[in-house]
């Protein structure tokens, strides 16, 4: 009896009982990830193999994937550069204004996706105020893959900002200091000592934006162009099947999409698992 | 110490509470409430039916002595046509796509003989595609050819999500079905430099508005008439000039009861009323001057000026029937696929 108080008392938390605070979540879980999941699941069910095998290699989609993939690799890697810059500014620096900055940060995620389009189609067009300068020089970024990727980019920065900067804050100064009266040199210092450190978080961050941008619809439609094997993102396809009141094709390339994201964000996880044992210098 | 933590003022705070939400509720002054309509439209007509619905209100009072009140929902019509089949409860549809009406009659919401149940196959105002070109017709755009010159690039919305969109594909096909009298291979090498003269494909009418006007991007926007002329209103009568061509398509703007819907509503005779309104003569001036074409012969009269004389293909005369034309032309791996692709 003493025993069972003594463990009741030890396991009580802040929250009221797991059972109760467990049953609220699955059944939050289920309302609102696992049913519209299982919607998709049962559109999918009315075609066959062969039907869905014709939907997902038609030549167009193929184009589409190839497309947005293209453009969500190349937003992913400016964002793990710059993402890890503006990072490091916001942690190792004091300078005025830095709240503020430290603010805009999130400002992607508060910016309705569409309005973010529209904006970046305006100032990049060949008669706005950033695109008409580089017009001159031959370089078009609305309707391009180079508007594609900014778009994508813009929306997906906060991922690596997010997941690096608290990871940066737990890297004190003095680490690298150390480093350097060890007769580290900058770039050495960086290299070995805090790039490995921060090398989970950013490969997270990085992979979430990766994962964002190729569901990406808002932002990326005003400035895609949409011109059909060039500028056609996945997610416009998907859209174009809704639109055919085709159900069961768009569930057919929404599952190619939610394939492609849910195995990358699972390798980022198992990757991550065996390299913080390594990191602790388990075996295995 | 505060109001809460005592639990009888907590006690009369409830109970005051249960009361107001049922009094609110009460049906006493539910029947107070005058009858709404829903009107279920398309992208554009946002100001068309803000103008309308005024108009009708008080033309309603007339008739019946009754105040009613009109709420509009918008957006492109096939997602219009899809929220209703998932339970948007609209009592009229006033569409710009036949076949967006057709999927509601096919999944019963509407009528199965909704085109017999109105004058002109219930399409109260049409329009057709015109172009918009920039000030002085740099590029001497005339006709459906001139589009399908090298130098000559284009803006209009993407077939495959927009019904504007589809009608200046089928209005360039009816163009060169007729100067190519016919000939299959012909049509196709026009249709496939046309379409590959697209600079960029937006989802939407009003998007390519926007690429062609704020953007700047290609010698001609494709779009309605009525819109063509709103644009050149809108953004400035000297830096655009309107030219419809000689042989255009015949844009029907369809509307139906949402019979389902209204029964359900109460809104049967409301509903019907709304429409019959669409074709008094009042409320065709009110369409012509959103420049829409209207068959009302007096307005068309007094607007003739507006809309210059041109030959209108009808769908059902060049495709046989709006299900033929979506099957053989729009559907996955149709014609326009095939003609884009390389």
């Amino acid at each position: 009896m003493i025993a069972h108080a003594l463990t009741w008392r030890r396991e009580r938390r802040v929250l009221p009982g797991f059972g109760l605070s467990l049953g609220i979540s699955l059944t939050f879980v289920s309302l609102i990830l696992l049913l519209p999941l299982t919607s998709l699941v049962g559109q999918l069910s009315q075609l066959s193999w062969s039907q869905y095998w014709f939907l997902i290699t038609d030549p167009r989609l193929l184009a589409s994937y190839g497309v947005t993939l293209f453009g969500a690799a190349v937003a992913a890697l400016f964002n793990a550069a710059f993402g890890l810059l503006m990072a490091w500014i916001l942690v190792r620096y004091e300078f005025p204004g830095k709240r503020l900055v430290d603010a805009l940060m999130d400002l992607p995620f508060a910016l309705p996706t569409a309005v973010a389009g529209i904006t970046l189609a305006t100032l990049y067009s060949s008669n706005g105020w950033i695109g008409r300068l580089l017009e001159p020089l031959g370089i078009s970024i609305s309707y391009t893959w180079i508007g594609i990727a900014l778009a994508m980019a813009f929306t997906s920065i906060p991922f690596v900002v997010r997941t690096v900067q608290p990871v940066l804050e737990d890297l004190p100064a003095e680490v690298d200091e150390a480093a350097m009266t060890l007769g580290a040199s900058d770039s050495h210092a960086f290299r070995r000592v805090i790039l490995p450190y921060l090398w989970p978080a950013l490969v997270t961050g990085t992979g979430l934006a990766f994962v964002r941008s190729l569901g990406e619809f808002g932002a990326v439609i005003f400035i895609a162009g949409g011109k059909p094997y060039e500028t056609e993102i996945t997610s416009l396809m998907i859209f174009v099947k809704l639109q055919e009141y085709d159900y069961a094709g768009a569930s057919a390339v929404a599952s190619i999409v939610l394939a492609t994201s849910l195995a990358l964000l699972l390798a980022i996880n198992l990757w991550q698992g065996r390299f913080i044992k390594r990191l602790h210098g388990g075996r295995g | 110490m505060t109001w809460f933590s005592k639990p009888r003022s907590l006690f009369t705070a409830s109970a005051v509470g249960l009361a107001l939400t049922f009094g609110a509720l009460s049906p006493a002054q539910a029947q107070d409430e005058p009858r709404e309509l829903l009107n279920s439209s398309y992208d554009i007509a946002r100001e068309l039916f803000a103008a309308v619905n005024p108009k009708f209100i008080d033309w309603w009072q007339a008739q019946h002595d009754e105040t009613v009140s009109v709420k509009q929902s918008h957006g492109g019509s096939s997602t219009q046509a899809r929220s209703i089949m998932q339970g948007l409860r609209a009592d009229v549809v006033t569409f710009n796509q036949v076949t967006d009406v057709n999927v509601l009659a096919d999944a019963g919401l509407v009528a199965e003989d909704w085109q017999d149940r109105y004058p002109n196959n219930a399409s109260p105002y049409y329009s057709t595609t015109a172009f918009l070109v920039r000030k002085g017709n740099p590029k001497q755009i005339e006709n459906w050819d001139d589009l399908a010159r090298d130098d000559v690039s284009l803006v209009f919305p993407n077939p495959k999500t927009s019904g504007n969109g589809r009608y200046t594909y089928l209005a360039a096909w009816g163009y060169a079905d007729q100067a190519f009298d016919g000939d299959e291979a012909k049509i196709e090498d026009y249709m496939s430099t046309f379409l590959g003269n697209v600079e960029v494909f937006d989802t939407g009418g009003r998007g390519a508005t926007t690429t062609f006007v704020e953007r700047g991007i290609g010698d001609v926007l494709i779009t309605f008439e009525s819109e063509v002329n709103n644009i050149r209103n809108e953004y400035g009568k000297d830096d655009y000039e309107v030219v419809v061509p000689p042989v255009s398509i015949l844009a029907e703007f369809p509307v139906a009861v949402v019979d389902e819907y209204a029964e359900r509503n109460g809104n049967e005779d409301l509903a019907k009323g709304y429409l019959d309104y669409l074709y008094t003569e009042e409320a065709q001036r009110l369409l012509a001057g959103f420049n829409y074409r209207v068959n009302d012969e007096k307005v068309a009269e007094e607007f003739s000026d507006r809309f210059p004389e041109t030959e209108l293909l009808r769908v059902e005369d060049v495709f046989g029937s709006w299900p033929e034309a979506m099957e053989t032309h729009f559907a996955s791996g149709g014609e326009l696929d095939q003609l884009q692709r390389r």
